[in-house]
C-alpha cells in the first residue's frame, strides 16, 4: 500500500459522511415539517415555552466555537501548535457549556411537565405534546453529536501535543472541524424551529 | 529530509486554495452573530405564516456562511460542491413530496 | 515472481499470517471474500426459513409451526434476505473485489474503513440473531409497521438496532466506494472509460449514502418510542402512523435499487463478453443507471396507496412509478441489442444473464400493475406482491449474483468449474422458480393474502404446487453452489482471461496478486472494445482467451 496520503480524497470522504448526517437529521426534519403543518397553532403555543435566552446563548456559543475550530485549523496550517491547542480548548469549553445549558433547559422542562407523557401534556392538546416529542428527539440527537464532537476534539488536542497532527498531517483535525461545523449548522436550523415560533 | 520538504510543499500548495485570514474569519463570525440577533428580533414581529419561512431563510444564510467560509466547501472540488446541492435537493424533495399527502388529507 | 504471487499467498501486512491475515486484512479482495462467506451462511439460513414457510403452506390443516412462529418466520426471512443478503451482497462481495481492479487501482481509498464496515456488518448480523432469543423473535414483518412494532412484546428493539448497525456499515461502504471511484482511477480512466459494473456500484453507493440514514433514523424512532414512549408515531399522543410508513419507505424503496443496480452492472459486463461485441449504448446505460437511482428515490409511497394517503399523493407517486420503469426498460433493450449480430458464446454466465432478462422483465411488468393505483387496491397485501418482488429480487438480483459468481469465479479463485452441472443446476432453479413464484400472481388475483399462516381451502392446489417448486428450486441452488465449490478440486490453473473479456480485471492473473497490477494498467479509450479479439480470431484459431 502506497504511503502517499490523498488529502483531498480524505476530506472528500468526510464530506460524504456529512451527507449521511444531513439525511439522518433530515428524516426528523421531515417529521417536523409534517407535524408543523398539522398542528401549527399548537406548535406556536408550545414554542413559547422553550427558554429563548438560553437557546440564543447556545446559538452564539456554537457559532463562536465554529470560529474557534476554523481558526485552529488555520493555525495548524501555520504550524502554530500552541495556538491550536488554545483554540481547540476554547472550542471544547464552549461545547461543554452548550451541553450544560441543555441540561438546565431539560431539567426545567421536566420539572414543569413540558415533556411528552407528562400530566400536562396528556391533558392538553396533542400538538403540544408532539412539539415537545420533536424537541427532545431532535435536540437530544443533536446534543449526542455535540458530545461526540467534543470528545473527538479532545482527541485532536492529545494528538497535537504528541505531534501526531502536524502542518503536513492534519486531515484528522480538518475532518473533525468539518464535523463540528455541521453540528453548528444543524443547530442553526433547530434554533428557529424550536425557539422562534413565538 | 528532502522527502518531507516535497510533502510539505504539496500540502502548502493544497492549502493555498484553503486560505482565509483570521480577519476574514472574524468578519464572518460577526455576520453570523448579527444574523442571529436579526432572526430573534424578527421573530417578535407578527408576520403570520411568513414568519417561519423568513427565519428559515435567515438560517439558510447563516448556514451558507459557515459552509463557504468556515468549512471552505469550494476547496474540495466540484465533486463535493455539486453533490452537496444534490443532497439538499433530495431532502427538499422528500419533504416536498410528503406534502402531497399531508396537505390534501 | 514474488510480485505476481497470488494475493492468497501474500498477506496484506507481513506481520499477519494464518487467521489474522484474513481477520485483520485491509486488502479489498480478502474483505470481499469474507463478506461472501458470512453472506452465504445467512443466505442459507434465510432460504431455510423460506422453505419452512412454504412447507407450512403446502397444507391447509396440518401445522408444522404455530401462527406466532409463522409471523416470526416471515419477519426473519425478510430481515435476513433483505438487510443481510441482497442489499449488501453484490456491492460488498463483487464491489469490493472488482471495483478497484476495474478502475486500475491498488485498493479502495480507505482500506481500514473497509475492514471496519465488515465488522459492523458482522455485529449487525449477530445482533439480529440475538434478537431472536432476547424477548422472542420479532413478529412484525421486516417492515416493522407501527403501532404493532411499538406495542409487541417481542425482541423488536434489538432487531431494529441490528438494522441500524447494518445501515451504518452500508453507508460507510458507500462513502468508501464513491471516494475511491473519484480519486483512485488509473491514468486514462475518465468517467466514460469506467466499466458499467463500476458505474452501477457508483450509483448504488450514492443511494446507500443518501437513503440509508433515513432508515437509520426510522429505526431509532422505533427504539425511542418503545423505550421512552415520546409519541411521535402514536396516534393516542398525536402521532401519525403513516409518517412511519413514509419514512420507512423513503429508504426501503431506494433500497430495492441498491439491490438491483449492481446486478444490472454485472449483466452489462456479461452480455458484451459473451456476444463478443461492444455493449449497445454505453452512455445510455450509464444515464439509465443514474436515472433509476434518482427517480427511484421519488416513488416510495407506491407502497402506501391503500394506507390512507391522499388521492393527490397516490396520483403523484403512481406517475413517478411509471416513469422509473423507462430507464429499466432502456437497459433491457440495450442488453438484448448487444447480442444482435454478435458471436454468442453460450457459457454459464450468459445462461444466467439470459434468465435474468426474462425473470426481471416479468417482475418489472408485474410491478407496473401494482403501480397502477386502481389495480393496487385489489392486489395490495396479496400474494401478487410476493410474486412480484421475488421475481425482481430473486429472478433479478439473485440470478445476477449467480451470473456474477459464474463470471468472476475463475478470477477470484483461479479455478474453472464444471459447465454441465452449472447448466443442470440452473435449469432446476429456473423450473422450480417458475413453479414456485408464478402461481403467486394467480393466487393474488384470486385474493389470497400474504403473511397469513393459513388460507381458504380453494387456494390449496396452487400452494401445494408452489411447495413442490420450492423444493426443486432449493435443490437447484444447492447443486449450483456445490458445483462451484467442487471447482476447488481442480488445480488453480485458470487463465487470466478465460472468457475473452476486455475490462481490466481480465488483464491480471487469476487470482490477482496483492496489489492487483504489477505494471501500470493500460486503459482502453472504450472499455468494451473487442477489435483485439477480432484480430486474434482472424489471425488463427477460435480461442480469444489468454
Amino acid at each position: 500500500m502506497s504511503d502517499h496520503i490523498d488529502n483531498k480524497g480524505t476530506r472528500m470522504g468526510m464530506w460524504f459522511f456529512l451527507y449521511t448526517e444531513i439525511m439522518l437529521f433530515g428524516g426528523l426534519f421531515v417529521l417536523y415539517a409534517a407535524y408543523f403543518h398539522r398542528y401549527t397553532k399548537d406548535f406556536i403555543i408550545a414554542g413559547n415555552e422553550t427558554m429563548l435566552v438560553l437557546g440564543t446563548l447556545n446559538t452564539a456559543i456554537l457559532l463562536v466555537s465554529s470560529f474557534a475550530v476554523a481558526a485552529a485549523v488555520k493555525a495548524m496550517g501555520r504550524n502554530s501548535s500552541k495556538a491550536v491547542i488554545v483554540l481547540l480548548s476554547i472550542t471544547i469549553f464552549l461545547g461543554l457549556a452548550f451541553l450544560f445549558n441543555k441540561y438546565i433547559e431539560w431539567s426545567r422542562d421536566f420539572t414543569h411537565g413540558y415533556y411528552p407523557g407528562s400530566a400536562k401534556m396528556l391533558d392538553g392538546p396533542k400538538g403540544q405534546s408532539i412539539f415537545f416529542a420533536l424537541y427532545f428527539t431532535l435536540t437530544g440527537l443533536h446534543a449526542l453529536h455535540v458530545f461526540i464532537g467534543t470528545t473527538v476534539l479532545g482527541t485532536c488536542i492529545v494528538l497535537t501535543v504528541k505531534k501526531r497532527i502536524t502542518a503536513t498531517r492534519m486531515n484528522f483535525l480538518e475532518n473533525t472541524g468539518l464535523f463540528w461545523h455541521l453540528v453548528d449548522i444543524i443547530w442553526i436550523f433547530l434554533f428557529p424551529l424550536f425557539y422562534l415560533l413565538l | 529530509m528532502k522527502k518531507a520538504d516535497t510533502r510539505s510543499n504539496e500540502v502548502i500548495e493544497e492549502n493555498q486554495e484553503y486560505t482565509i485570514s483570521y480577519r476574514q474569519l472574524s468578519v464572518v463570525l460577526g455576520a453570523l452573530l448579527t444574523l442571529t440577533a436579526l432572526t430573534v428580533a424578527v421573530s417578535r414581529i407578527n408576520l403570520g405564516y411568513m414568519k417561519i419561512w423568513i427565519s428559515l431563510l435567515i438560517a439558510a444564510a447563516k448556514g451558507t456562511l459557515v459552509l463557504l467560509f468556515f468549512m471552505q466547501i469550494r476547496s474540495v472540488g466540484k465533486a463535493v460542491s455539486v453533490t452537496f446541492i444534490v443532497t439538499l435537493v433530495i431532502l427538499a424533495l422528500f419533504i416536498g413530496l410528503i406534502f402531497f399527502d399531508i396537505d390534501f388529507r | 515472481m514474488a510480485a505476481e504471487q497470488s494475493f492468497y499467498h501474500t498477506p496484506s501486512s507481513p506481520r499477519h499470517t494464518g487467521f489474522t491475515a484474513w481477520l485483520l486484512t485491509t486488502d479489498h479482495k480478502r474483505i470481499g471474500l469474507m463478506y461472501g462467506a458470512v453472506i452465504l451462511c445467512y443466505f442459507l439460513v434465510g432460504m431455510t426459513l423460506g422453505l419452512l414457510m412454504r412447507t407450512e403452506l403446502m397444507s391447509v390443516n396440518h401445522k408444522i409451526v404455530s401462527a406466532q412462529t409463522y409471523n416470526a418466520l416471515f419477519t426473519l426471512h425478510g430481515v435476513i434476505m433483505i438487510f443481510i443478503f441482497i442489499i449488501p451482497g453484490m456491492p460488498t462481495i463483487f464491489g469490493n473485489f472488482f471495483m478497484p481492479i476495474q478502475i486500475g487501482a491498488e485498493d479502495v481509498i480507505f482500506p481500514r474503513l473497509n475492514l471496519m464496515t465488515f465488522y459492523l456488518f458482522v455485529i449487525g448480523g449477530i445482533l439480529a440473531i440475538v434478537s431472536l432469543f432476547a424477548m422472542g423473535p420479532p413478529d412484525t414483518g421486516w417492515t416493522f409497521y407501527v403501532p404493532f412494532s411499538i406495542s409487541t412484546h417481542t425482541g423488536v428493539t434489538l432487531t431494529v438496532f441490528a438494522v441500524f448497525v447494518l445501515g451504518v456499515s452500508s453507508m460507510l461502504t458507500g462513502i468508501n466506494f464513491i471516494t475511491t471511484i473519484h480519486r483512485c482511477r488509473a491514468k486514462g480512466m475518465g468517467w466514460m472509460q469506467i466499466p458499467l459494473f463500476t458505474w452501477t456500484i457508483y450509483s448504488t453507493a450514492w443511494v446507500q449514502v443518501l437513503a440509508t440514514p433515513v432508515i437509520g433514523i426510522t429505526m431509532l424512532l422505533i427504539l425511542v418510542e418503545r423505550v421512552f414512549g415520546v409519541g411521535l408515531l402514536d396516534p393516542s399522543k398525536g402521532g401519525d402512523p403513516l409518517m412511519y410508513q413514509h419514512l420507512f419507505w423513503m429508504y426501503s424503496h431506494p433500497a430495492v435499487y441498491i439491490m438491483i443496480l449492481p446486478g444490472m452492472g454485472i449483466i452489462s459486463e456479461i452480455f458484451p463478453v459473451f456476444s463478443r461485441k461492444p455493449i449497445f449504448g454505453y452512455r445510455s446505460i450509464v444515464a439509465a443507471g443514474m436515472g433509476i437511482a434518482t427517480i427511484g428515490s421519488l416513488v416510495w409511497a407506491h407502497h402506501m396507496f391503500v394506507s390512507g394517503i391522499s388521492d393527490e399523493a397516490v396520483l403523484v407517486f403512481s406517475f413517478f412509478t411509471f416513469i422509473v420503469a423507462v430507464p429499466s426498460a432502456v437497459k433491457v433493450f440495450n442488453w438484448v441489442s448487444t447480442m444482435y449480430g454478435g458471436s454468442i458464446d453460450f457459457k454459464p454466465p450468459l445462461f444466467f444473464a439470459l434468465w435474468f432478462i426474462f425473470l426481471f422483465t416479468i417482475g418489472g411488468l408485474t410491478g407496473l400493475v401494482q403501480g397502477a393505483a386502481g389495480q393496487n387496491v385489489h392486489i395490495h397485501d396479496t400474494h401478487w406482491v410476493v410474486g412480484h418482488f421475488h421475481f425482481v429480487m430473486f429472478g433479478g438480483s439473485g440470478f445476477a449474483l449467480i451470473a456474477g459468481l459464474h463470471y468472476w469465479w475463475p478470477k477470484m479463485f483461479g479455478r474453472m468449474y464444471d459447465y454441465k452441472k452449472a447448466f443442470i443446476g440452473g435449469y432446476m432453479l429456473v423450473v422450480g422458480f417458475m413453479m414456485h413464484y408464478f402461481p403467486m400472481f394467480i393466487l393474488g388475483l384470486e385474493g389470497m393474502p400474504r403473511r397469513y399462516y393459513t388460507y381458504l381451502p380453494r387456494y390449496w392446489a396452487w400452494n401445494f404446487f408452489e411447495g413442490i417448486g420450492g423444493y426443486i428450486m432449493v435443490a437447484g441452488i444447492i447443486l449450483i453452489f456445490v458445483n462451484l465449490f467442487l471447482s476447488f478440486r481442480n488445480p488453480p490453473t485458470a487463465p487470466a482471461d478465460p472468457w475473452g473479456g476486455t475490462t481490466l480485471e481480465w488483464s491480471i492473473p487469476s487470482p490477482p496478486p496483492l496489489k492487483n497490477f504489477t505494471r501500470e494498467p493500460i486503459v482502453a479509450s472504450y472499455p468494451y472494445d473487442f477489435s483485439e479479439q477480432a484480430r486474434k480470431l482472424k489471425e488463427g484459431g477460435t480461442d480469444v482467451t489468454t
